[in-house]
């Protein structure tokens, strides 16, 4: 049996060199996905490329463009930025959400957008805010929109030698704050029966000019819900208006049974959810 | 296969192993370099018993690749005591008999000493929440959380 490899290249360039030549290879970022899936024998590698070597992975840049996030920065170093948590308070908490201060001291945005689980906490908050994934590879850079990023269950649409660099995601418009709200039966070490994120732009009267609304665990991705955020734009986010997004959010929601939820419990926390989460947001925009 | 030759710092000391790419920090720790009070109690991220600090950052052992630590700093729980004296959060768990079978403790002591660095002056739900990811079949956490309130306090104390 051939050994498996451990490589750690110090530039974009190198690691795609190392990907395209072993079709084998996968990324490793913190692991936290994928040395418990290698363990388990559900992935078998060739060679683990790490890429937290790489300075531009790693680091977090806020400027007048908006926010480049390295696809393998920890989460830790994202709830300690200050001014990303400002500015996108949602995406801070679904990032604080994750496992424990260990998993976060090592789990990335990236991962969590490449494992592709259905109930990953951080997809929906990266989708409300239009963050786009900046994907490298043997043919150079393309984007994707975050909400085409994931394919199906473990599913992404990287090809062979690709990997994440960065999710990209511009600055808030004046009254704009996001939300994200999970419901787990533990409050930590959990993983999300369903998922909500919310983004909201208010004019100066209050009225919600542009929304954005994506839900976690209901689907085989996570999932944008236009119509969601369609019952939200033209109002004051008043009690009814958050009763029609939360209904758009029911009918959206394509649930299954398993352990943690039936599909009609799911329905109905998904439009829970969707409600607490516009009126969190609202309440951050009117403070923006 | 031995393969892979790391040189790294581990608990101020200079330190050398070699290693196969999947072996873990963990694994190189405990059965290559004799640090044992690092422990292993689930191997997938879940128990917290194997905490070291990597580069100053709370981390899991088991989620981390031995050739990783290349140029790092690793702190295990060998590293956190000063050369004659318990460190305080040590010596609380000692006076609030935190722990009972133990093996729990030296990822609890990593995890708490890595919260006090960061937060001097913790409340205990923040104590609660960023211990979570520690578990402990046998006391119930009230002592253990106890324990890291009351090196905080005398932390404070020292340094005031
Ligand atoms: C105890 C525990 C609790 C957890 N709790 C949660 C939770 O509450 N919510 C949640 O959403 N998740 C949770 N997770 C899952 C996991 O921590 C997250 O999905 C995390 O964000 C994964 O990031 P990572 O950097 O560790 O990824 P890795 O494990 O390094 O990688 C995951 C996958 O993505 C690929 N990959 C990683 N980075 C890239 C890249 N840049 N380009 C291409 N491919 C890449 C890898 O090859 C691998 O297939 C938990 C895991 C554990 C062990
Ligand atoms: S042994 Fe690493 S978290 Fe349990
Ligand atoms: S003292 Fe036994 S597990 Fe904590």
């Amino acid at each position: 049996m051939q050994a498996i490899r451990y490589e750690a290249p110090g530039t974009v360039d190198e690691a795609v060199r190392l990907m395209q030549a072993d079709p084998g290879a996968r990324v490793l970022a913190g692991g936290t996905d994928l040395l418990v899936q290698f363990r388990s024998g559900v992935r078998q590698p060739t060679a683990f490329i790490d890429v937290k070597r790489i300075p531009e992975l790693v680091d977090i840049t806020i400027d007048d463009q908006g926010l480049r996030l390295g696809a393998a920065t920890p989460g830790a170093a994202i709830c300690e930025h200050d001014e990303l948590r400002r500015r996108w308070p949602g995406l801070a908490e679904s990032v604080a959400l994750i496992g424990s201060t260990q998993i976060q001291g090592r789990g990335s945005v990236g991962g969590n957008m490449c494992n592709a689980s259905p109930a990953a906490d951080t997809p929906c908050p990266l989708i409300v805010n239009r963050a786009e994934c900046l994907i490298v590879g043997p043919q150079g850079q393309r984007t994707v929109a975050a909400e085409h990023f994931m394919s199906g269950p473990g599913q992404n649409v990287l090809t062979s030698g690709e990997f994440l660099a960065a999710l990209v995601l511009p600055l808030p418009d004046a009254l704009t704050a996001d939300a994200y709200l999970r419901l787990t039966p533990r409050s930590e070490m959990d993983i999300a029966v369903v998922g909500a994120a919310v983004s909201v732009t208010l004019d100066a009267t209050g009225v919600c000019t542009a929304a954005r609304v994506a839900l976690a665990a209901v689907a085989p991705t996570p999932i944008l819900v236009p119509d969601a955020a369609q019952a939200l734009i033209g109002t004051h986010v008043d009690a009814a208006a958050l009763d029609r997004a939360a209904a758009a959010a029911r009918a959206a929601a394509r649930p299954i049974d398993d352990k943690r939820g039936t599909v009609a419990y799911r329905r109905q926390v998904a439009g829970v959810l969707t409600k607490r989460a516009a009126a969190i947001a609202c309440e951050r925009a009117r403070g923006n | 296969m031995s393969s892979i030759r790391v040189e790294t710092t581990i608990n101020d000391e200079p330190a050398e192993f070699l290693c196969s790419g999947p072996d873990t920090l963990l694994t190189a720790l405990r059965d290559t370099l004799g640090l044992t009070g690092t422990k292993e109690g689930c191997s997938t991220g879940d128990c917290g018993a194997c905490s070291v600090l990597l580069d100053g950052r709370l981390v899991p052992a088991c989620l981390v690749l031995a050739a990783e630590v290349q140029g790092r700093t690793v702190t295990t729980v060998e590293g956190i005591a000063a050369r004659d004296a318990l460190h305080p959060v040590q010596q609380a768990f000692l006076e609030g008999a935190a722990l009972q079978c133990g093996i729990c403790t030296p990822g609890f002591i990593v995890a708490a000493k890595a919260l006090l660095d960061a937060n001097p002056d913790p409340t205990e739900q923040e104590a609660r929440y960023w211990l979570a990811g520690n578990l402990c079949r046998c006391t119930g956490y009230d002592k253990i959380i106890r324990a890291v309130l009351d090196a905080a306090a005398e932390m404070r104390k020292v340094t005031a």
